[in-house]
């Protein structure tokens, strides 16, 4: 698929936004982007579409977005859920940008619950839609106290999170939105993309931004910026790994999702990024159950 | 056993609120090992005064001083908020009536324990655990209950997990406030029991807020006597109770059985 | 400082202010002076209520004197500390280490053995737990307890019992000075002799005692001196 163009929506701002809005939103960014890992509040909009589909990330997307980007959208790996296939017509309406499937091809990418397999490049920029931003709101309901904990970085709590992990299941049971701790300060959730993607945030040469509509929030992992997953000595971060390869393009590298293929019992196991799957295929790659 | 230096000196601290007086014109000196007991009836200020010497209420005026590990006696108004809440975590326990306010009631009780412990940066889960098993059966909670959640516990369990909860980190200074008013008169004396041979072992500090005079005549060394916010007689506990000088005191030791 | 009397007691005064009986005022002591060297019993004599225990009382600081000094050797230690008015934390040191105060009654300490109880003055003077747990139990032989009380609290003991535990609490120690109120009032005769004995081996290793003893007997056994204590105010039946 080669990057298209649509023309801008009559009666809309380009990318919908007033100027005003993306000049705020981006003001929180350069905060965001200056103390990584750290919350910064925002003027959440009203959004055409409800908490919860994205909102967030979409603010951030179009307070960024100039005519010149090539954006892509995923959700869940994929680039053609109804989600993914909304956003990005929503873009192509309202700011006329070209939009791909192509991670290579994209400076822009918003994402939903993953990180592309395909390896980010410098000058790009990953959106990450966020339900909830704050890691210690499961253990401490009072904002007053988690923006304190923060500031001083007590974060004793977020393991007591884990250990309790550990008792109820024998090991971190923990397998999305795995916490972590960004350039040696703040705790961050990485929104629930699996722990699996949680090695990429690591010194990601690509700017990596994050944004809560309902909550209000945006915060940012700058390019080559320190994050570590939280652990105990004993039992140490480690990611999802699968017994056989990707069914379609023979991957053993990629995070695989189960499909279900009858009542019998029968399943494969796919690469949950279509387009890293695609492009393998198309390379020659074949799996056992590739057409 | 010898007193050495103060650990923990009052002056003049005072907490309003608004017209209301919650104390004021507090003054004392507190040593290493010390039992402390602030009696009073309801509403003498006990308890506010408990949360103004642990810094948790800022006073209106006066100043608590403590010793703090390689700086001496220090000012707690001039602390910033982290060294102040590491000290609450560290070097200082507090003991709530309510063990609802004291534990997390939804993680099991070697996460209540642990806390402190990661809080103060350790990262093993095994010795964690051990840790926590360890201070179980010190505070005589059967270990096999270290993965159960405190809601399942007895009312003495749950003081006694929080008993245990606090004393992790060896702190050398312990607030409680009336440890023993929402147990049954059956469990108490095993409470007490345990309260008095712990301060004794690890040469706790305490300062405990009781209305019991029989639970100060068990446990401190020093009792202040409280009304309406203010000091109306400190001394030897026994002495303060079998020779009371103020005439609040007489009334209050001659209200209560055999204290 | 070999001259100085383990005990000095000086121009001793203590009345009670009754604030819950319209602020009566009642004198118990007046005046009281004496000293009480090491090796010597001095037995407090006179009617009851002449303020015998009060005295002893404000000899352990249990009780405040209104006016007066009283002058304590603290053990291992050179000076002397005036307990009328020493800090709370000099009087607790003093207890652990030089007074001992031998009452009629035990104050039970809930779920602690007999023997712990006898044990404990010893271990917070620094002995080994086992060690201090095996003289309590040579003690409590002596004062003829049955072995299968020692692991008992002594709450249920009978008064006798209770008061030879007490006993052996306040024996252990070999503290320097011993005060000693009635401590062989429920005892039988046996047992009464085993007491003198304490009482005379305290004596013989030093130490000075202040007793009140109502048995004549004992009283003629153990005295070395005597001091009469007359009532202040006739007919004031305090409670002490």
């Amino acid at each position: 698929m080669n990057a298209t163009t649509a023309p801008v929506q009559a009666g809309y701002n380009f990318a919908y936004l007033d100027e005003h809005t993306k000049r705020m939103i981006r003001r929180a960014l350069l905060k965001a982007v200056a103390i990584p890992g750290y919350q910064v509040p925002f003027g959440s909009r009203e959004m055409p579409l409800p908490y919860g589909w994205g909102t967030g990330g979409i603010q951030v997307t179009a307070a960024l977005i100039g005519p010149d980007d090539v954006l892509k959208v995923i959700d869940q790996g994929a680039d053609d859920t109804t989600n993914a296939v909304n956003i990005r017509s929503f873009f192509a309406k309202v700011a006329g940008v070209a939009t791909t499937t192509r991670t290579t091809e994209a400076t822009l990418i918003q994402t939903r619950h993953r990180i592309p397999e395909t390896p980010l490049a410098e000058g790009q920029i990953l959106v990450f839609q966020v339900p909830i931003p704050e890691p210690l709101r499961w253990l401490e309901p009072r904002e007053t106290e988690t923006r304190t904990m923060h500031a001083l970085r007590e974060y004793g709590l977020m393991h007591v999170k884990l250990y309790e992990d550990i008792v109820r299941h024998g090991r971190i049971a923990t397998t999305y939105d795995y916490p972590v701790i960004v350039n040696d300060h703040y705790l961050m959730r990485p929104s629930p993309i699996p722990k699996f993607d949680n090695p990429k945030l690591h010194r990601n040469p690509a700017l990596m931004l994050f944004g809560a509509g309902r909550e209000k929030r945006v915060y940012a992992v700058p390019p080559y910026t320190d994050v570590r997953s939280l652990d105990f000595d004993d039992h140490p971060f480690a990611v999802e790994r699968w017994e056989e390869p990707c069914a379609l393009c023979a991957s053993t590298e990629a995070y695989l999702d189960e499909i279900i293929l009858d009542d019998k019992g029968g399943r494969m196991f796919v690469c949950s990024d279509t387009e890293y799957c695609a492009v393998r295929q198309e390379a020659g790659h074949k799996g056992a159950m590739a057409p | 056993m010898k007193p050495g230096r103060v650990l923990l000196q009052v002056r003049g601290l005072s907490k309003f609120y608004g017209e209301r007086v919650g104390c004021e014109r507090v003054s004392f000196d507190l040593f290493p090992g010390e039992v402390l007991c602030i009696a009073g009836e309801s509403g003498s200020g006990k308890s506010t005064l408990l949360q103004t010497l642990a810094y948790e209420l800022r006073p209106d005026a006066g100043a608590v001083h403590y010793d703090l590990s390689g700086r001496g006696l220090t000012d707690l108004s001039g602390l910033p908020d982290s060294t102040l809440r590491e000290l609450w975590r560290t070097d200082w326990g507090f003991v709530r009536q309510n063990p609802r306010d004291g534990l997390r009631m939804r993680v099991s009780a070697g996460a209540n324990i642990g806390e402190r412990l990661m809080a103060i940066g350790e990262r093993h889960y095994g010795d964690i655990r051990v840790q926590a098993q360890d201070w179980l059966q010190r505070v005589e909670i059967d270990d096999t209950r270290l993965d159960e959640a405190p809601t399942s516990f007895s009312g003495g369990m749950q003081q006694r997990l929080q008993i245990a909860r606090n004393l992790v980190t060896r702190p050398r200074l312990v607030f409680m406030d009336e440890p023993t008013a929402g147990l049954d008169v059956s469990v108490q004396a095993r409470f007490l029991d345990l309260l008095r041979r712990l301060t004794a072992e690890l040469r706790l500090a305490v300062i405990l807020v009781t209305h019991d005079l029989a639970v100060a005549r068990l446990l401190a060394q020093r009792l202040i006597v409280m009304r309406h916010g203010r000091i109306v007689e400190t001394g030897l506990t026994d002495q303060v109770l079998d020779d009371p000088q103020h005439p609040y005191t007489q009334l209050l030791v001659s209200s209560v059985l055999a204290a | 400082m070999p001259n100085l009397p383990t005990l000095g007691v000086r121009r001793l005064g203590k009345h009670f202010i009754l604030h819950t009986q319209g602020g009566t005022r009642l004198s118990v002591l007046d005046e009281i002076s004496f000293d009480v060297d090491g090796g010597e019993c001095l037995v407090l004599d006179g009617p009851s209520g002449a303020g015998k225990s009060t005295l002893l009382r404000c000899l352990y600081a249990n009780y405040l004197p209104t006016h007066g000094e009283i002058w304590v050797r603290e053990a291992d230690n050179p000076g002397r500390i005036d307990i009328v008015t020493a800090s709370p934390q000099q009087i607790v040191e003093l207890r652990r280490t030089t007074i001992s105060y031998v009452s009629q009654f035990l104050r039970v300490i809930p779920r602690v053995s007999a023997r712990d109880i006898v044990a404990e003055p010893l271990q917070r003077l620094g002995c080994a737990t086992e060690e201090a747990r095996d003289r309590a139990a040579a003690l409590l032989a002596r004062l003829n307890l049955p072995e299968r009380l020692w692991d008992l609290p002594p709450a249920t003991f009978s008064g006798g019992e209770q008061q030879r535990v007490n006993i052996a609490r306040g024996f252990i120690a070999e503290r320097p000075l011993m005060l000693l109120d009635e401590p062989t009032a429920s005892l039988d005769a046996a047992n009464r002799d085993v007491v003198v004995n304490l009482i005379k081996e305290a004596c013989a290793r030093g130490a000075a005692v202040v007793g009140i003893f109502h048995d004549t007997e004992v009283r003629d056994a153990v005295a070395t001196r005597r001091l009469p204590v007359q009532p202040v105010v006739a007919e004031s039946a305090i409670v002490a």
